[in-house]
Parts: structure tokens; C-alpha cells; sequence
């Protein structure tokens, strides 16, 4: 059969067809031509003849030339093979794309698993700490035009004493009726303060979470009631005594499942009835970010249910914040310089009086400013905006490892597909249509990584909530989606998507084909251009995660030290019971007697060890601390001390051993001598380490009150007192027989081996013998310093998970290459072993490389953990963020899992047969 | 022979009939008209190609690659929806020119 393709390829030539389109009419013409020829043949025409005929029939008058030129000439719209020209943008490939994509993904669900699930973590868990955040920090309150919302604080407050209440304890009630009086900033303001009520009438505490507020707040919040009325000002006035109660939706829910008879019904605040009046709207939760209310009652209503111990007129008495809403044109600029103006007549007006010298010359030059207060204002943001930050960096800089390793697998990918890719872009397919198919493959994995991780954000932002909670309060936030998270998720997808897509793509495409088409053919040692790239990845990826495990060796030994950080004192089969019996109404001065009564009663419980008094739990966060002086050194010295007062059996029970001298004892009452039991942090700061038994110290009680003088009887091992982080400090133990003020609330902590629950119900039992109306609340000791902790642990916990996770990608990115490459270097090796190298040889050659990768990473890595573990400084405990050890554990723990990783393809390729290999040539 | 005018003219109803049944290949098509025309009409290589190709182009036919078995890979035209109805109209004016003409020119049969 002769050959007509050449002759037809030599007519169309001067057309210039484009390649594709010309192979196809070459091919479908030259079909035609040998059927004509063949009928010929078979009519009998001589094979030359009919050669000549055909060939006639193809020139005949130069029709097949006009006629395609004329066609040929316009534009083409039939369909093209896929990666043909581009025509008509971006979307009118969209749809094919998107099935090409699916296809060749379905095609490698190795791949495609992988990557999905590894973004689908990545970008879950940025997600889920960006959702923590938003809720925390971002989210605008759910109330009226809240970016009018403003909240006072004097800019310039240092230190002031005083009686402390509730979380946001800014300003007096004195100071608040004040500025409520005579600012003009406002077109509303109200002060508020969270507090805990007590619900039961007896036996075990109910505690509910409540807020003070003045009679304006509802109404300037703008909020309206899902049921009954809010508090508005009527309610607040002097003297009000307890005139309702507005419940929260969810305490409504939850006591009362939502029933519509719940207003007017009644409620026990801290033994006072109170009537519901009304229910807030669902969502809102009141000032305060990441702590919600059950009850709100007014503040004038303090006076009543705090009763001795009020501090609604007291003009040291710290336990309002308030908030305002600018006039229409006002700003928060505007509004300090307002209240600037105002402030030295409201100070002036409202000075405590035991405040002297000093102390009233700085109250006096305080001045009031505002701060934008849309997002309301919150202690967990205090506490947790930094950590959060942080976590975020680090769940961000694990997406980053996980995206180069895509970004390897992306290549690797593009590496196998060169040929195909060559042979399409010699086909005449554009570049840019390719590379909109490969980057499609990148954008639909990162499309659905990301939907993945947003479910699984979920389920982690809820993780992490629980986290955050303690039994002091379960923290409440609003984490459902908004636009921000959304948004947030999809610039990471988006982002995430170029940095593993776009480089592989841009490289595969790049290759010129005729140089893709041969290097795919044979290749002793092929790409190292490519290779080049990945490795650069590989060092990024050692680099990067080697941060990431300092960080978290950090954060772990930090936690670890406050963990086991030598307190002092027993932290373990420690038992708290709380008792209030202000609803007994006993005399002052029989309340001693009374309290080491229950002391008495409850140490006689089968089982219990020990048991002691004490007026403030060690590490509870509370505090007293007073001025102490004494010359008994010979020098006058001066220190503030910090004060507990202690039962005697208090150090027994606690497991602090008694250095000196004696413990406190039942003979020191009111009517004796004052004594103090002191630690050695103060003999040493107050009596420079002399012999202090028998001495005294006198602490100042404040203007026109004659000086305490305290004789000193013991000396006792020091321990922590507000906070497990704390320096040592001087404390001062009292005997509680001395308390001239005794309040209605009595802590006894124990100590026993008994299981909690026969306890607590033996306890009840027989508190409830002495008086079924006193309250008992339980706290185990261990639990509540594990709640002190919860900052340390969810860094230490996360930074631990994410620096494991980032150590783990790395060594699946170093595999990877690894194995990559000495496949690729499979006949170098062949070649080689043929030449007389040993395995030996052959394994140093490969774990060179990994060597070298890994030297460079670490001495990258290294560095930049230096400089970013500055920004860890202020959340560690007892650790340099510098520590030389802890630079060496990350070293060393990922040179090992790294070389291990490296080694196993290593000793593969080592393991090759040179016969087999180079036969594959 | 006709004149090349007249069978220009004629030619994309000529093919546009013929694939109204079934997809066909250009051979195929070139064959079918000089049989069913008595060899009166013959389309070769360079006449018909660029024909089919054009009337591919106006979206009439459509031309795909196809295998069957035991034959080789040929590419077959058929009838698209637009050109069924360009064929249903030409048919009519066609009809209708030579019913003209015969009335014109006194012929019985076109």
C-alpha cells in the first residue's frame, strides 16, 4: 500500500494547520485516499495508475487547499482535547475541569486520602483556635448598636486597698453614682458586677452565677425581656431591699424548662427570697465575654443580701464596672476628655476615708477614660488571648509543614505525569490551560480539606472548650460559624492551595517537551533542578517543626516544673468543706466557739485523719496581705506580709512541718496575747535570719486604729500561697481564736484516705445534725490547684500535640524524598554496585543527603526557634526560653526520628541487585 | 459531469440527506453519492473534505473518532439537531426550485 499521509502532510503544510488539527485531517484524508486506491486496485487499474489517479483526485484544481483555507481561517470552536487552547476563560473549562480533576484524583485515592486528610487537620485545627479567638476576641456583643458601647477605667490607677468583689471590681458604688450624675457623654450608663449566689436553703451549696446591675443596664443595652419584665430604674433605689430578680434563657430553660409560670415564681439568693420578674432574650449573655448569668438582681439589692458585710456604701468597697453608650457623634476621645474634666470632683467627693497621704494623693489625681467596649470585656480574653495567638502561630506553622509535604507529593505527582504533560503541550495544549487543570487538582483538594476541617473544627473547638472549663464555671461562649470563621477557613484553604500547588504546577509545566519526552526515557541521574526544590521544602519542613518542638518542650517542662513545683504543703487527700451559717444569725462573739465546734465535730468522723481551720485554702487565688514592720533585727525593716488564720492541727493536716517553736493553740483566744506563726521567708526578710521566737511584729491597721502587735511563737517551712507560680513570700499565720471580726463562714480542710463520696456524705450527715440550715460546699484541693493550671496545660497539651504532628509530617516529607530520590537514582546505583561499590558505600551515599538536609534544617531551625521562643517568655514557669537542654531534646529527638525515617529507604537502595537494575535500562 | 456550480449548490443537501439515518465516514458519503447517482455525481478528496469540514463548523454535522470492532479507527459524521432542521428547509426550497423550474422550463423530471 503506498503511503499518501506524507503527500497530504505536503498540500497542508503552507497552511500552517495547528499541530492537532492537522494530524487529525492527515489522518481521516489518507483513510479516504487508500480506500480509493484500494477500489481502483480492485477495478483492475494498474497499481501505478492508480496511484497517479489518486493522487490527481487530491490536487483537483486546488480545492482541498482554497476550500480549507477559507475554513481553517476562522476561529474554531468544535470541542479541543483536554489542555487544548485556551478559549473563552476560565469558566468555560470550569465544568470539564472540575471532572478531569475528579477523575484523576479518584484514580490515586492514595494521594488524594492523604492530602485530604492532612489539610482537613490542618485546617480543622487553625480553624477551631481562630473560631476560640473570635469568640473571645472578635465577636461584637449580642445587644443594640454595640459599637457605641464604651466601658469606664481610671487610665492612671495604680495601687489601691480596699474591699475587692467580683471579677471586674473597678469602681465603688459611691464613684458610680457620681459619674452616673454627672456625666454627658452618655445616652445611657450602667454599672454591673458578677457575683455567686447561693440557692439552696441548706446542706449541699447551689451555686448560681449572677450579676449586680443598676437600673439602667437592660434598657441601655437595649435588650428585651423573652419573658416578664427587665430591672429598669424604678427597681434601683436606695434601700430597695431585694425587689426581684430577672433570670438568664438557659437558667430559665434548665430550672424551669422554659414554662411561662416561672416569673412570679420564687428564688433563694443567699437565704433571701427573691420573685422572678422577668427572663433575658436567648443569646444574651450579659457584659462579661466567656461567663454568662443565671440571676440579676439590682445593686441596691446588695445591701440586703450581703448584709454585714455590704459594701454598697462603702467608699473602699471595689466591685462595680461600668459601661456607657456615646451620644449620637460622640467618641470614645471625646468621651474621656468629658470625663476628664469631671474626675477630680468625683475623686475628690468620694475619697475613702482611711486613705492617707500617699494613697489619697494618687486616688485623687485618678482620671476617668472610656474604651471602646463592643466586643464587651473579658478575664478569659485577658488570660487567653495570648495563648490563643500563639496556638494559632503553631497550628498555622503545622498547616505550613503539611503543605510542603503536599507540595512534595504535588511534585512527585507532576514528576510521574511529565511525559503526559510533554506530550499534551507538544499537542499544541496551552500552558495556561494545563496549568489551570493542575492548579484545579490543588483547589479542589484544599476545597475539600477545607469542608472537612470546618466539621472538624467543630468537634475541636468544643474539645478546647472543655478544656477551658473548671468546676469554678463552665465557660460560655458563642462559637457557632460567622462570616469571620468562614471566611478565615477559606483564605486558608485559598493560601494553603497555592503554596502546595502552584510551584509543582508551574515547574511541570515549564519543562520544555522535547526535554520532558527524553529525561522521562532514560535518566541515570535525572532532575536535579526539581530535586532541588524539594529539598529546599524538606529543610523549611526540619527547620520549621524544630521550632515547633522547642516550643513545646517548653511549655511541657514549664508545666511539668508547676506541677511538681515543691508547694510546701500536701497537695493530695486534701478535702475543702465550706460551711455558711449565716442563715443560724449567731452573735459575733460566739461565732469562734461555734466554728471550732464543726472543727471538733467533723475531725471525729470515722476515717478522717486530721482536720483543721483555715480562712483562706492555700493556692485559691485569694488573698490578704497587710504592712508589717518590726526592729527586732536592730534595723527597722519593712515587708508586706501575707496572713491566714489557722486552727490549730492546720500545718498536721497540711503536711507543712513546724521548723520552731509551736502551733497555734486553743488557748490563744481574744483574751491573750496576739501570736503569729510565721515562714521562713519572713524571719528572713524581717528578721535577716536571727533567732525570731519571741519577737514581734506590728502591723498598721489604718488611720486612727492603734498598731496590731503580734508576738512570734513558731516558725514553719514555707509553701505557696496565692499561686503555684509565685515567688516565695512572707506569710504570717495567726490563730483564728484571735479573729476579732469573725465572719458566718467556716472552711475546714481534711485530710483522709476514706473515698470521696462516704465522705462528703458523712460530712453532710453530720453537719446537718448540728443544723439543717447550714450550706456545704466541697472542693478537693487537687482539683482546684489543677484548675489554677488550665493556661499551662492547654499550652503544654496542644503545643505537645502539634509539635509531635509537625515532627511526624516531617519525617513523612523526609521519607518521602528520601525514597523518591534513591528511586530515581536506581540506575546511578546499579551502575555503581556494577563498578565495585559496597553497600555499605551505596548507604552512606543515600544517608548523606538525608544528613545534609537535616543538618541544614536543624541550624535553620535552630535559629529561628532562638528568636521566636522570646514570645513564650512571659507564659513560662522555672524554664529559659533559651534552655540549651531543651534546644538539644528537640535536636536530638528529631535527628533520630529523621535518620530512622531516611534509613529505611536507604538500606532499601543499598539492598538493590545492580543486574536487575540496569536490565531496566 | 454536472456543472461544478449546480453541484455546489446541491452538495450540502446532498450530505446532509445522506446522514439523516445513520452516521457515515467520508468515504462512505463519497461512495454513496456516486452510486445512488449512477456516477452522474462524484465527490473526491479535495472537493468533499472541506464541505464536510465546513458544515461541521456551522454545527450541521458532527464528526467524532470512532472504533468498531475489527475495523479501524474512522471518524463518522452524523446529523446534529441544527442540521436536521437546515435539512428539513433546504428539502423545501429545493422542492420548490424544482418544481420551478419544471414549470419554467416545461421538463417533467428535474
Amino acid at each position: 500500500m503506498p503511503e499518501f499521509r506524507d503527500e497530504i502532510r505536503k498540500r497542508l503544510a503552507p497552511l500552517r494547520l495547528e499541530a492537532t488539527r492537522e494530524a487529525a485531517i492527515v489522518e481521516e484524508l489518507g483513510q479516504h485516499l487508500e480506500d480509493r486506491h484500494a477500489e481502483l486496485k480492485g477495478r483492475g487499474t494498474s497499481e501505478q495508475q492508480a496511484y497517479d489517479t489518486v493522487l490527481a483526485e487530491l490536487d483537483e484544481r486546488d480545492l482541498l487547499a482554497k476550500g480549507l483555507r477559507r475554513m481553517e481561517r476562522q476561529p474554531r470552536v468544535e470541542p479541543v482535547p483536554a489542555g487544548g487552547p485556551w478559549h473563552g476563560g476560565f469558566a468555560a473549562h470550569l465544568g470539564q475541569d472540575l471532572r478531569y480533576t475528579l477523575r484523576s484524583l479518584r484514580l490515586s485515592p492514595g494521594f488524594s486520602t492523604v492530602a485530604v486528610l492532612s489539610l482537613a487537620l490542618g485546617i480543622g485545627a487553625n480553624t477551631a483556635i481562630f473560631q476560640l479567638l473570635n469568640a473571645v476576641r472578635l465577636r461584637s456583643l449580642p445587644v443594640r448598636n454595640p459599637e457605641e458601647l464604651v466601658y469606664l477605667k481610671p487610665s492612671n490607677s495604680h495601687g489601691r486597698s480596699g474591699n475587692f468583689r467580683g471579677s471586674f471590681s473597678t469602681f465603688t458604688n459611691p464613684i458610680w453614682e457620681q459619674i452616673r450624675d454627672h456625666q454627658q457623654a452618655f445616652s445611657g450608663i450602667a454599672a454591673w458586677n458578677s457575683t455567686s449566689f447561693n440557692l439552696a436553703t441548706g446542706g449541699r451549696s447551689r451555686i448560681a452565677r449572677g450579676i449586680y446591675v443598676s437600673g439602667d443596664f437592660f434598657n441601655m443595652l437595649g435588650v428585651l425581656p423573652a419573658a416578664g419584665r427587665l430591672i429598669s430604674s424604678v427597681d434601683d433605689t436606695r434601700g430597695c431591699g431585694l425587689p426581684g430578680a430577672v433570670i438568664s434563657f438557659p437558667f430559665w430553660q434548665r430550672e424551669y424548662g422554659g414554662n411561662a409560670s416561672a416569673v412570679g415564681s420564687k428564688l433563694t439568693l443567699d437565704g433571701h427570697p427573691a420573685e422572678i420578674i422577668g427572663v433575658t432574650p436567648a443569646g444574651f449573655y450579659g457584659m462579661e465575654v466567656g461567663n454568662s448569668f443565671d440571676v440579676a438582681v439590682p445593686v441596691c439589692s446588695e445591701a440586703l443580701i450581703d448584709g454585714e458585710w455590704k459594701v454598697l456604701d462603702r467608699r473602699d468597697g471595689w466591685w462595680l464596672a461600668i459601661v456607657g453608650r456615646l451620644k449620637p457623634g460622640w467618641t470614645p476621645a471625646k468621651a474621656t476628655a468629658q470625663l476628664e474634666s469631671i474626675s477630680p470632683g468625683i475623686f475628690q467627693a468620694t475619697l475613702p476615708d482611711r486613705y492617707k497621704d500617699k494613697e489619697a494623693k494618687e486616688f485623687l489625681a485618678w482620671k476617668l477614660a472610656a474604651y471602646p467596649a463592643s466586643a464587651g470585656i473579658s478575664n478569659l480574653r485577658t488570660e487567653y488571648e495570648q495563648p490563643l495567638w500563639m496556638l494559632l502561630a503553631i497550628a498555622g506553622t503545622v498547616l505550613l509543614i503539611a503543605c510542603a509535604n503536599l507540595a512534595n507529593l504535588m511534585f512527585a505527582r507532576a514528576n510521574a505525569r511529565e511525559r503526559e504533560i510533554a506530550v499534551r503541550l507538544a499537542l499544541g495544549a496551552s500552558r495556561t490551560r494545563l496549568l489551570q487543570q493542575l492548579m484545579m487538582e490543588s483547589l479542589l483538594v484544599a476545597a475539600i480539606g477545607a469542608a472537612a476541617g470546618m466539621v472538624l473544627a467543630q468537634v475541636l473547638t468544643r474539645v478546647l472548650l472543655s478544656f477551658l472549663t473548671t468546676r469554678g464555671g463552665q465557660v460560655q461562649l458563642d462559637v457557632t460559624l460567622d462570616w469571620r470563621v468562614l471566611g478565615f477557613s477559606g483564605l486558608v484553604a485559598l493560601i494553603t492551595c497555592l503554596l502546595f500547588g502552584l510551584t509543582p504546577a508551574m515547574r511541570a509545566t515549564a519543562t520544555p517537551p522535547i526535554v520532558a519526552m527524553k529525561a522521562g526515557a532514560r535518566g541515570a541521574i535525572g532532575g536535579r533542578d526539581r530535586l532541588g526544590m524539594r529539598r529546599v521544602l524538606v529543610v523549611a519542613q526540619v527547620a520549621l517543626s524544630m521550632v515547633l518542638l522547642v516550643g513545646a518542650f517548653l511549655f511541657v517542662r514549664s508545666f511539668q516544673k508547676l506541677v511538681s513545683v515543691d508547694a510546701g504543703f500536701r497537695q493530695t487527700g486534701i478535702l475543702v468543706t465550706e460551711l455558711d451559717f449565716t442563715q443560724l444569725n449567731i452573735p459575733l462573739e460566739a461565732r469562734n466557739s461555734f466554728k471550732q465546734q464543726l472543727v471538733d465535730r467533723l475531725e471525729t468522723l470515722p476515717g478522717v485523719e486530721s482536720t483543721a481551720g483555715v480562712s483562706i485554702v492555700p493556692v485559691s487565688g485569694n488573698g490578704w496581705n497587710d504592712s508589717v514592720h518590726t526592729n527586732a533585727s536592730g534595723e527597722e525593716l519593712q515587708e508586706v506580709s501575707w496572713f491566714n488564720r489557722v486552727t490549730p492541727g492546720f500545718f498536721k493536716t497540711m503536711g507543712t512541718p513546724i521548723l520552731r517553736g509551736r502551733d497555734v493553740s486553743l488557748s490563744d483566744t481574744l483574751n491573750s496575747p496576739a501570736v503569729a506563726v510565721v515562714n521562713e521567708t519572713f524571719v528572713r526578710k524581717l528578721f535577716k535570719d536571727k533567732d525570731p521566737l519571741g519577737q514581734t511584729f506590728k502591723v498598721d491597721e489604718g488611720a486612727g486604729k492603734p498598731e496590731s502587735v503580734y508576738q512570734i511563737v513558731g516558725v514553719v517551712k514555707d509553701t505557696k500561697y496565692r499561686t503555684l507560680r509565685e515567688e516565695l513570700t512572707p506569710i504570717a499565720f495567726v490563730p483564728r481564736g484571735q479573729d476579732k471580726h469573725p465572719d458566718t463562714s467556716c472552711t475546714i480542710v481534711m485530710r483522709s484516705d476514706l473515698p470521696l463520696d462516704s465522705l462528703t456524705t458523712a460530712i453532710e450527715r453530720a453537719v446537718g445534725e448540728i443544723n439543717p440550715a447550714i450550706l456545704i460546699q466541697f472542693t478537693v484541693l487537687k482539683t482546684q490547684i489543677r484548675d489554677t493550671l488550665v493556661r499551662e496545660r492547654l499550652m503544654a497539651s496542644l503545643s505537645g500535640f502539634f509539635g509531635v504532628l509537625a515532627a511526624i509530617l516531617t519525617t513523612i516529607g523526609l521519607y518521602g524524598l528520601i525514597s523518591y530520590m534513591a528511586a530515581r537514582r536506581r540506575n546511578e546505583i546499579g551502575i555503581r554496585m556494577a563498578l565495585g561499590a559496597d553497600r555499605m558505600r551505596v548507604l552512606q551515599l543515600i544517608m548523606g543527603v538525608a544528613v545534609e538536609l537535616l543538618g541544614i534544617g536543624l541550624v535553620a531551625g535552630a535559629a529561628l526557634s532562638w528568636w521566636s521562643s522570646r514570645t513564650a517568655r512571659s507564659m513560662l514557669f522555672a524554664v529559659k526560653n533559651t534552655d540549651p537542654a531543651i534546644f538539644a531534646a528537640a535536636v536530638a529527638l528529631l535527628a533520630i526520628v529523621a535518620m530512622t525515617a531516611s534509613f529505611l529507604p536507604a538500606q532499601k537502595a543499598s539492598h538493590l541487585d545492580p543486574l536487575e537494575a540496569l536490565r531496566e535500562e | 459531469m454536472l456543472d461544478r456550480e449546480l453541484k455546489k449548490g446541491s452538495a450540502e443537501l446532498m450530505i446532509l440527506s445522506l446522514l439523516e439515518d445513520r452516521a457515515r465516514h467520508g468515504y462512505e458519503i463519497s461512495k454513496l453519492i456516486e452510486t445512488r447517482s449512477g456516477g452522474t455525481l462524484r465527490f473526491n478528496v479535495a472537493s468533499l473534505y472541506p464541505l464536510l469540514y465546513r458544515l461541521e463548523d456551522r454545527g450541521w454535522i458532527q464528526g467524532r473518532w470512532t472504533e468498531k470492532q475489527g475495523q479501524r479507527r474512522r471518524r463518522y459524521y452524523k446529523l446534529t439537531a441544527p442540521g436536521r432542521k437546515v435539512l428539513r428547509a433546504q428539502r423545501n426550497t429545493w422542492q420548490s426550485f424544482v418544481a420551478a423550474m419544471s414549470r419554467i422550463t416545461g421538463l417533467e423530471n428535474a
